[in-house]
């Protein structure tokens, strides 16, 4: 257990994705089977176990400590797994110190009444960092900040192996992964694995920049909507049915019934949406889905999921990513009106006969709510990667909005010197209700200054030193990381879109925020108001 | 004649510890015309006191840090010799805490009470080590008053701050640590594990490291950070007070991985909101073993604690069977609480991370 907490506890306070992937590298490198490979499923959530619930570990401690030393312990600790942790009573040299590998198969042959026992015997064996360790890791919960992309990146770069291959075998393999390490360290071959369940790297567009406009031969390329939810692979096939994400991570339990509906042989390319009676819903709404280990039967009825299909890889073990994209089209239309799958559809052609088409639908996509336009060459073959020219996304201009500098956040890692995220606001009317809040600070004049996003890019380094220094030369208070500014710095906000939210105070929630200019010269007073901002929500 | 209970003549005035009969106060919080000086950390050494009983160390650090407001007569004193102020002996006992840190030993017809200032129990090579003394009444600190607060192995923690230097050696180790005391223990500490490249620090803790060596404390070889072009820094060990870790003087170094030496490094959130990469528990202070072992150990039958978690630490201590009170003497602790604590409560109740519970320093 004792090199895996060091692992946990370095990474959860690492935020440089170099520095994680080191802290993983050095680990699966020198650390043996079986420990590793647990290890491994444990960073990717892979690993199943009865897990320990909060409340026995509150038992646990509580037959230990002072039950008022415990509770301003907590109090102070604030996270229960940590107090636990630091609150246990040592018992040096009580039992054997238990690795990883005997924690994840102990706990699975072990009845659920025992679990609480042995959990208490593992925890006097343990260091503090140790205990910590295993209670997040049996509660279900690392957070460590590292994604199954992640990990198998520190894989490719430890083991010097292509990320892609580890890719296409990964799914196929399961804890403590003993194959993948020897492959991984040139002791045997690579896995052989049923193929057909595996994920293929995804082929993704490159944005069309203004310049690229008037090269452009039109007529060798067809244009569809770009759909604004998450891109997936539906792999299905010999009795298994599986979504993955655009990094290849499995998403399969959270849209199950999508999983459902995929009773065909085939892999296909899509975009995954909210769709109620055929209209597409906000990508607010598809968040709703998102990230959820559990789906309730009422997120399944008011955000019911969809894929829109872009494309076909394979038709039962035929590879069709060598055929040109008419043709890959054409086994599309055909395969859909074969098998006809529940919630599904495919992503329509539109019709353009040339560029002055394009630049028009492109106009509409701002009326409909799209984001804007995929180009795909006709004689495009399927290519895993981003290559230039084939795929382009011609997104449309984004919406602006001048916007209050209100606080600032220090960054991460390189950043941390520097306050880089910058929450704004916009004006509104102050309230009766709000001014009886007492001291309203940004108050003026009857208007008041409500948060309504917060942008960390769009700046050049330049001009972050310069925010980094005004935010210091303005800052009225200090709450830690964060420092509340005077309120008199315009930032013009660019946005892609903005949706009703009752997360937000303000109501509304924009999409992919950035500051796109300074404006030095503009008075705060002139800034926009929330209802500006409100007349730019799509319904 | 039965001998007077220690809380007839010790009172908590708004200038801090009174001791009457001999007109004295120990550690005050203001300017008073003769004070006993435990330690010369900011809170228990303020500038422009009349006399000033001290050890030589502490005056030497006192001298150092306010130069003409050290205070007006300078007393010095050694551990282990006493001196009679109006009807009370006072005797300097070593406190563990840091270089020149004393416990006061009071005694007054033929009652006794040790005020121990602040204090540990571990080994520390840049200063003498914490005895019990016997006594009617314990004046403790409770810092780290809470069970959650057991410091680890100090030089474990000084192997994972080398093994951490290895693993990246493009970049510089930033440590965060106070001025006085810390940053010298922690010299000695990584010398000790037998690393002898020069080690360097923020202009701000050249002038004390400079008086620990002239005091006899041996550092090795030490150096200005400043002006050092920026890859000569890449896999050296820097040091610097805990505001610069994330601060613009950082810039300087190169990708540097900010760590801290601090007992309050044990609890994860702490660490977060400073922005640190590799927390190091290394703290001088008494943890929750040692305070209660301490206790113990005195085996006073009153026990007065001052600054902390006092409730915590009264609540076990009456338990056990000790008469134990909070002595509220505001001023104590400022030095080694949180200095963002208070702001990082705000933090928490503006943006309402989750799992976040109040972040509360012990005592309040």
């Amino acid at each position: 257990m004792e090199r895996f907490a060091e692992l946990l506890d370095r990474l959860v306070f690492t935020s440089s994705r170099n520095a994680k992937l080191r802290l993983m590298g050095a680990y699966f490198r020198t650390v043996g089977d079986p420990d590793r490979g647990h290890a491994l499923a444990a960073l990717t959530g892979v690993l199943e176990f009865k897990e320990a619930k909060p409340g026995q570990i509150r038992g646990l401690v509580q037959a230990r400590v002072d039950p008022v030393l415990f509770e301003w312990s907590y109090d102070y600790v604030g996270d229960l797994a940590e107090t636990t942790a630091l609150i246990w009573p040592a018992k040096p040299g009580a039992n054997r110190k238990p690795e990883i590998t005997q924690v994840v198969e102990t706990l699975a042959e072990t009845k659920r009444a025992h679990v609480p026992d042995l959990i208490a015997r593992w925890l006097d064996a343990l260091e503090p960092t140790e205990r910590w360790a295993l209670l997040k890791l049996i509660t279900g919960g690392l957070r460590v900040g590292v994604s199954e992309r992640l990990a198998k990146t520190a894989l490719s770069e430890a083991f010097a192996t292509d990320l892609a291959e580890i890719e296409e075998v990964w799914h196929g393999l399961s804890p403590p992964y003993r194959e993948l390490f020897a492959w991984l360290e040139g002791r045997q071959g690579r896995p052989e694995i049923d193929t057909r369940a595996a994920f293929r790297p995804l082929m993704l567009a490159n944005p069309l920049e203004d310049h690229e406009l008037d090269q452009l031969d039109v007529e060798n390329y067809r244009a569809e909507w770009k759909w604004d939810g998450i891109r997936v692979q539906l792999v299905a096939g010999g009795g298994v049915q599986r979504i993955f994400s655009r990094t290849g991570e499995e998403i399969t339990g959270t849209f199950p019934e999508i999983a459902d509906a995929m009773t065909f042989d085939a892999v296909l390319d899509g975009e995954l949406l909210v769709v109620r009676q055929g209209v597409v819903a906000s990508f607010n709404d598809l968040q709703q889905r998102l990230n959820r280990k559990t789906v309730t039967k009422e997120l399944l009825r008011d955000y019911p999921a969809h894929v829109r299909l872009y494309d076909i890889l394979f038709e039962s073990a035929e590879d069709l990513r060598g055929l040109t994209f008419d043709d890959r089209r054409a086994r599309l239309q055909a395969f859909l009106e074969r098998t006809r799958p529940a919630r599904m559809d495919a992503s329509q052609l539109l019709p353009a006969a040339g560029m002055d088409d394009l630049k028009q639908l492109r106009e509409e996509a701002r009326r409909r709510g799209i984001e804007g336009l995929m180009l795909k060459r006709k004689d495009s073959t399927y290519v895993a990667g981003r290559p230039k020219g084939p795929w382009f996304k011609w997104k449309r201009d984004p919406l602006t909005l001048d916007a209050v500098l209100m606080y600032a956040q220090r960054g991460h890692g390189k950043r941390s010197s520097y306050f880089s995220d910058y929450t704004f606001g916009t004006w509104r009317p102050v309230t009766e209700r709000a001014s009886e809040e007492a001291a309203n600070k940004s108050e003026v004049n009857g208007w008041e200054l409500v948060p309504v996003g917060k942008a960390y890019f769009g700046f050049t380094d330049q001009e972050l030193r310069q925010l980094d220094k005004w935010v210091r030369d303005h800052t009225v208070e200090r709450y830690g990381p964060v420092r509340a500014v005077d309120p008199q710095l315009v930032l013009e906000v660019a946005f892609d879109a903005v949706h009703p939210s009752n997360r937000h105070k303000s109501g509304v929630a924009m999409r992919f925020p950035r500051v796109s200019r300074i404006r030095w010269d503009k008075p705060a007073s002139e800034a926009d108001t929330l209802e500006n901002l409100e007349k730019l929500v799509e319904r | 004649m039965p001998a007077p209970k220690p809380e007839s003549w010790i009172q908590i005035t708004d200038r801090g510890f009174h001791v009457a009969p001999g007109g004295f106060y120990v550690d005050p919080t203001r300017p008073v015309d003769y004070a006993v000086v435990t330690h010369g950390h900011a809170d228990h050494a303020r500038p422009d006191h009349g006399h000033v009983l001290a050890t030589p160390e502490t005056l030497a650090i006192m001298r150092h840090r306010y130069q003409d407001r050290a205070g007006r007569v300078h007393d010095p004193m050694r551990t282990g010799e006493s001196r009679t102020i109006g009807e009370v002996t006072v005797r300097f006992v070593p406190a563990g805490h840091v270089l020149g840190s004393a416990q006061a030993v009071l005694e007054y017809r033929g009652s006794r009470v040790v005020v121990s200032g602040d204090y540990k129990r571990r080994s520390d090579p840049t200063c003498q080590a914490f005895e019990p003394v016997a006594c009617d009444a314990f004046v403790t600190e409770a810092t780290f008053g809470l069970p959650v607060f057991r410091h680890p192995d100090a030089a474990g923690e000084i192997r994972r701050l080398l093994a951490a230097r290895e693993q990246f050696p493009e970049r510089a180790i930033l440590v965060g640590s106070y001025a006085l005391g810390k940053a010298q223990r922690l010299i000695s500490l990584i010398r000790a594990e037998g690393y002898d490249r020069p080690i360097y620090l923020h202009g701000a803790l050249m002038g004390l490291c400079e008086l620990y060596r002239e005091l006899g404390i041996d550092l090795g070889p030490l150096a200005r950070a400043t002006g050092q072009n920026k890859k000569t820094l890449a896999g050296e060990i820097v040091l610097a007070p805990p505001a610069a870790l994330n601060d613009r003087w950082a810039r300087r170094l190169p990708e540097p991985l900010p760590t801290m030496a601090s007992g309050w490094m044990r609890v994860r959130q702490r660490a977060r909101q400073r922005g640190v990469e590799l927390p190091l528990v290394i703290s001088d202070h008494a943890d929750w073993d040692e305070l209660t072992q301490t206790l113990h150990d005195v085996g006073a039958p009153q026990v007065w604690v001052t600054h902390g978690s006092e409730e915590a630490l009264c609540h076990w201590a009456t338990q056990q069977g000790f008469r134990a009170r909070a002595l509220a003497v505001v001023g104590w602790g400022e030095e080694d609480a949180d200095p963002e604590d208070s702001s990082a409560q705000e933090e928490t109740a503006q943006t309402g991370q989750p799992g976040d519970r109040a972040h509360r320093a012990p005592g309040g």
